[in-house]
Order: C-alpha cells, then sequence, then structure tokens
C-alpha cells in the first residue's frame, strides 16, 4: 500500500524524496518509486511540484461508533486529592473544542475521598462531573482505573476524550484506548476540530521534534489524545459555577490485580522542572561540572530551576534528574536560558515550546540559535556574570 | 520464569542531523539502531532471569532487516528471538502494532512477564506496552525504575511518577515497561555473539499469527497521518552581538522591559 506515482507525470526530479518524513520514496531510474514505509500521509503529494502523486482512500471497516459519539470528556487526574495544573488545561482547552463542536464537556474523576474536587472541576469549565468515589480507586491501579473509564465510555459515548501526558496518564490511557478499540494520539502540542467532519486533528511532534504530525482518528470513537503539560492555556475560572454530578458505582468484581504498597513523594530527586517558571540549562559548553555553580546562580537569582542537556548529564557532571530533552523532561517554561548548549534536535524538541529562549554560545551557528528569541554569541562565563551582574544592579543590590 | 521482551528498531536518533536551510532530517548514513529503551528492558530481563531463572524471548515487528536487533539480543544473553514480518504490517498505529505482538506473545505459550522499554525514540508514543497489557488481560506496570522483590508468581517494583515513585506489587503473569534507572546495560558476550552470528531466527507473518490483512499495519490502524509540516518557532528573534558585559546586561533589561522577569519581592 503507498501512494500512487503517475509515471506520465513524474520527472524523477526527487522533491518527494525530501518531503517524505518515512523514507518512503526511492529514485529508480528516472521515477519516484514508493516502498512499504509509506504511511498515505501526503506530504510527497504536496511537494510535487508536477502533481504526480496521488493518494488512495484506505477502506476502513466503519462501525457507525462516529455518528452516534457525543461530548468531549476530560480525564480529571489526582493524586492524594492532588491534581496537576494540566488538568485545567485540558478543561480550557476543551471548552473551546467542545464550543466548535456545540456539545458539554464531561469529566472524569476516580478517586477516594474527593470531597469539593467536582465544584472545582465545574469551576473550571466542566459541565458534568462523572464521579467514582471508591476505597478500591484510593490508590493509582492501571488495570481497575482502566476497568471503570471504558466502561463509562461505552456507556456514554463521548466523541473526544484528553487527559494529560503525566506519568500516569501516560501508563493508562494507552489501555483504556485499547479497551475502548480506538485510537490514541500521545502528547499532543496542538488540537483543533474540522467543522464539517467533527474530526479531532491532534497535532504533535514527530521525529524527535523535527516534524510537527497532525494525526486524525475518522472512524473509531472516542478520539483520544494525551496532551503535553503546559502546552494548552487554561480557561477562566468561575467559583460557584454550576453543572451535573453523576455518581459512578463500581461492581462487586471491580478489583486491581496489581497493589500499590507505597508512595514515596521524592520531589528534590526528581527536579521539578515541568513545573518551574524559569530554567536554567546548561550544556558541555560549560566543560566539567563545575560550570553547573555558575548555571545555579543564574537560577537561583532567577527564581528557576537548572536543568542539563544529555550530553552534560552523560559526562556525569550533574544528575539525570536534571536532563531536559527527548530523554528527559519536556519544558515549557516562561523563560528558558541554555548556556554552553549546542541544540541537538533531542534537546530542542523538550524546550522549543517555552514562551522566551535565550542561548548563550561560542559558535554562531549553534541550532540553538534557530530557536532563540535572544541569542547572544560569545563566551558564557563572561555573558552569565555580565547577566547576573545587571539583576543585582536593577535589584539595587549592587 | 518465561519472560517475553518487545525490542524495536529504529533510526538511530541521536545522530541524527538536521539540514539547517530546509530544517528538515538529513539522513544519509543515519544507522539503524535498538531502541535505546528497549536496551534497558533487555537488562531488566537479564536480571531477573538470573533471580529467578528461565528463559527469555526477544520479539521484533518490522522489516526483515529488523532480524540485525533479535540477533544483538542474543549477543546480550537471551535464549531465544522471534521477528514479526510481513509487508502488511507496514504503517502500522500502535493498535495494530499491539495485535501483532499480543498475538505473538499469546504463541508463545505461558509467557509469565512481557518487558518494554518506556517508548521508542522515534514514536514516543509509550503505548505499546500498555496496550498489549490490555489485549493479553494482564495487569501492567509502567515506568518501572527498579525491583524490590523478583519471586516466581510476583513482583514488587518501583514506578516512577511525576511527583516521585510508588510500590507496587504485581502478581504474574504481567507486563512491565522499564526506564533508565532499572540499571545500565551490560556489554554483549563473546559467547553470546557467537551464538547470534549462527542463530536462525524463527519468523512470523500476518497468517501465522491467525491475524487477517485487515486487523494489521495501515489497514488495521485507527489513527491516520494527514498532514506533517516543520515546526514553527513563534516570536521575534534577536541577535545580541558585543563585549560581553554588554549583551549580558541588554538581554536582562530586555527581558525585564517585556516583563519576562519581574525585579519585585
Amino acid at each position: 500500500m503507498g501512494v500512487i506515482i503517475d509515471k506520465e507525470l513524474c520527472t524523477g526530479c526527487g522533491q518527494c524524496l525530501d518531503s517524505c518524513p518515512f523514507e518512503a520514496l526511492e529514485l529508480e531510474g528516472d521515477f519516484a518509486q514508493v516502498n512499504d514505509s509509506c504511511t498515505l500521509c501526503g506530504a510527497c503529494a504536496e511537494a510535487c511540484p508536477e502533481e504526480a502523486i496521488t493518494v488512495p482512500e484506505v477502506e476502513r471497516a466503519q462501525d457507525g461508533r462516529a455518528a452516534q459519539a457525543k461530548g468531549v470528556w476530560v480525564f480529571a487526574e489526582q493524586r492524594g486529592g492532588q491534581m496537576p495544573e494540566v488538568v485545567a488545561e485540558l478543561l480550557g482547552q476543551g471548552r473551546r473544542l467542545a464550543r466548535e463542536l456545540d456539545v458539554e464537556v464531561g469529566a472524569v474523576l476516580l478517586g477516594h475521598g474527593l470531597d469539593g474536587m467536582a465544584g472545582e472541576l465545574f469551576a473550571l469549565g466542566a459541565d458534568v462531573v462523572y464521579l467514582a468515589d471508591d476505597p478500591r480507586l484510593a490508590e493509582f491501579n492501571d488495570d481497575i482505573y482502566c476497568t471503570v473509564l471504558a466502561r463509562l465510555i461505552a456507556e456514554h459515548r463521548p466523541e473526544v476524550f484528553l487527559a494529560g501526558a503525566t506519568s500516569l496518564g501516560r501508563s493508562l490511557i494507552p489501555r483504556v484506548a485499547t479497551a475502548a478499540a480506538t485510537g490514541l494520539t500521545a502528547d499532543c502540542t496542538g488540537l483543533a476540530i474540522d467543522p464539517d467532519k467533527r474530526l479531532l486533528l491532534q497535532t504533535r511532534p514527530a521525529f524527535g521534534g523535527n516534524i510537527m504530525a497532525t494525526i486524525i482518528c475518522p472512524d473509531a470513537r472516542p478520539q483520544m489524545a494525551t496532551v503535553r503539560p503546559r502546552v494548552m492555556k487554561r480557561g477562566g475560572r468561575q467559583d460557584g459555577r454550576q453543572g451535573r454530578l453523576v455518581a459512578v458505582s463500581l461492581t462487586p468484581e471491580d478489583r486491581a490485580a496489581t497493589q500499590v504498597l507505597e508512595v514515596v513523594q521524592a520531589l528534590d530527586e526528581q527536579v521539578n522542572l515541568t513545573g518551574a517558571e524559569v530554567v536554567v540549562t546548561g550544556g558541555r559548553g560549560l566543560g566539567g561540572p563545575e560550570g553547573f555553580d555558575l548555571v545555579r546562580q543564574l537560577a537561583t537569582a532567577l527564581g528557576g530551576v537548572v536543568g542539563a542537556t544529555r550530553g552534560a548529564v552523560d559526562s556525569e557532571w550533574i544528575g539525570h534528574a536534571h536532563q531536559v530533552g527527548q530523554t528527559g523532561r519536556t519544558v515549557a517554561p516562561k523563560l528558558y536560558i541554555a548556556l554552553g548548549v549546542s541544540g541537538a534536535v533531542q534537546h530542542l524538541v523538550g524546550m522549543q515550546g517555552s514562551d522566551n529562549i535565550v542561548a548563550v554560545n561560542n559558535d554562531p551557528n549553534a541550532p540553538i540559535f534557530d530557536v532563540a528569541h535572544y541569542g547572544i554569541v560569545g563566551d558564557l562565563f563572561e555573558v552569565a556574570p555580565a547577566m547576573l551582574n545587571r539583576l543585582k544592579t536593577l535589584r539595587g543590590q549592587g | 520464569m518465561k519472560i517475553a521482551v518487545c525490542i524495536k528498531q529504529v533510526p538511530d536518533t541521536a545522530n541524527v542531523k538536521l539540514d539547517p536551510e530546509t530544517h528538515t532530517l538529513k539522513r544519509e548514513g543515519v544507522e539503524s539502531i535498538v531502541n535505546p529503551f528497549d536496551l534497558f528492558a533487555l537488562e531488566a530481563a537479564l536480571r531477573i532471569r538470573e533471580q529467578a531463572g528461565g528463559e527469555i524471548v526477544a520479539i521484533t515487528m518490522g522489516p526483515p532487516q529488523a532480524e540485525a536487533v533479535i540477533k544483538e539480543a542474543i549477543g546480550y544473553g537471551v535464549d531465544e528471538g522471534l521477528l514479526l514480518s510481513d509487508r502488511a504490517f507496514a504503517g502500522a498505529d500502535t493498535w495494530a502494532t499491539t495485535a501483532a505482538l499480543a498475538k505473538a506473545i499469546e504463541g508463545l505459550g505461558g509467557v509469565d512477564l512481557v518487558v518494554c522499554g518506556k517508548q521508542a525514540v522515534d514514536g514516543d508514543t509509550a503505548q505499546v506496552g500498555p496496550g498489549i497489557a490490555q489485549r493479553l488481560g494482564l495487569p501492567h506496570v509502567a515506568f518501572v525504575k527498579g525491583f524490590r522483590e523478583i519471586e516466581n508468581r510476583r513482583l514488587v517494583v518501583e514506578r516512577q511518577m511525576d511527583d516521585g515513585f510508588d510500590v507496587v506489587e504485581m502478581p504474574l503473569p504481567g507486563l512491565i515497561t522499564v526506564v533508565r534507572e532499572v540499571g545500565e546495560p551490560r556489554p554483549p558476550s563473546l559467547k553470546g555473539k557467537m551464538r547470534a552470528k549462527k542463530y536462525a531466527i524463527p519468523m512470523k507473518d500476518a497468517a501465522q499469527l491467525g491475524l487477517e490483512a485487515g486487523q494489521v499495519g495501515l489497514a488495521g490502524s485507527f489513527t491516520q497521518v494527514v498532514k506533517v509540516f516543520a515546526p514553527s518557532h513563534g516570536g521575534e528573534r534577536h541577535r545580541l552581538e558585543g563585549p560581553p558585559e554588554q549583551t549580558g546586561a541588554q538581554v536582562i533589561d530586555a527581558l525585564v522591559d517585556n516583563q519576562v522577569i519581574m525585579l519585585g519581592s
């Protein structure tokens, strides 16, 4: 299966090869050829100057779920009665999507002893809260959480289901999508509605953030997505806003096979990178572990936390908990300062959503400057102290 | 204990370079490697076998050249390998991928534990492990960072969470996905490498797994990529040049003016 290339029109120019994110095109003689890696994404059809490429329609089993499904649901994750910030962001985004679809926003809350949390969800934008409050849901166990969510989905048939791309969400939601027999897009950074087809357009970084891909789930419902924290704008809070509360009971057979023996809060070990307003990151340009002293000083002066590149972590200059990037944490703070960071692809994907990016690097061609709002070519050991000095002066401490 | 480890062949994205003009991947000379997180899965499986005994089967789905990752797994010391390969598998999303992997694990018979890496570095979805568990009706614990107890009928593991970690007990059979904290992979052994050279890799296609063409690959997928485009890096760009004491002060002033840095408090 693959795109159809019209050999009459193909000139063998090769532009489609460059456009293909999947290496699915090859030049054979004077023509482009498609191989098994093709996913019919259509990038080549857009790139082809000769309009020689067409994308065939894929025959998929239609089960009629799309026509019956209605409503936008948000998974209201909580641990120990604490909701992560992403829940408010999802409700804000959920309201925008629901307005376009002209449907209600539902929030699903699972746990035990969650008095008052439903009211908070109404205030944040939920029209309906499905509350499953049961001792068996007191701790997070994937299997029983999945059972309850999948049952609710089967009963109420929402058309969209959003959850945070947190550790909990990324463990639970793939299981729920499988139980509901529907598609799931991970780590979305953009969500929109195609109003004609009522489709959720789910955009996420792919190939280490080098390209963005927009993904749809044409037939199965709900259309499920996990959403990166700190990407969507949270909605306005309305105290006293009312909604419908639907109590959900478990069946006597519902039980978790796994058992949580202990919950260990270890924020200092983890470094709260994801929630930080300011992140100051050091890379290999620091030259050694002692280079992080300067990073720490600047982070402290700005009330921020210390980040690190994979290179610095692999060199054992600082712990893995500080790592920003594809194999570390994704951050999107108000201010991101990169000191001696060249900007490998894997790093950029983890921080390019930051509101303001400052980069200091000796190498004027470092890729970090492509994403930096303020790029300073220079010696970080001179520039960073100058930044600290200026801060002190402005604060009257100089 | 019978352990199945799911591994994937991926492009070595750590060595991928960006074309500075088109901002697309330069793919020439990019090697295929075992997904780095799957090496932690292999290491975890080897440690569990050391403690509980038993055998390890490494499974991969991919084109015929993906047999390289099975050979590598044999080199690390796993007992057997299995390659799932079929033209019909191409273009699979995670739903269609777990269809094939779950059938393959079922076909092995009597698997006590399935181990996956937390995610593959090309797709970054982290969806395949939990999806397999659901299809097989097994409990799972994702993002395992350490083991407290390893017994034949149960595991006690540490599960990484955003605010710390949980200690979770899971009865077997079950599935775990692991993060790098489970331990650095050991180097492949000479004996393993010798065995890998001679090892004839068992292979199964869709029909041999009992799956129809419509259940696998692109046709068996729920999701569909409709557009790909270069990421836009929004906002104005400023390049500050000059003596460091000047540029350092300038950037702070600009951030203060734009209320990114608040001087009060």
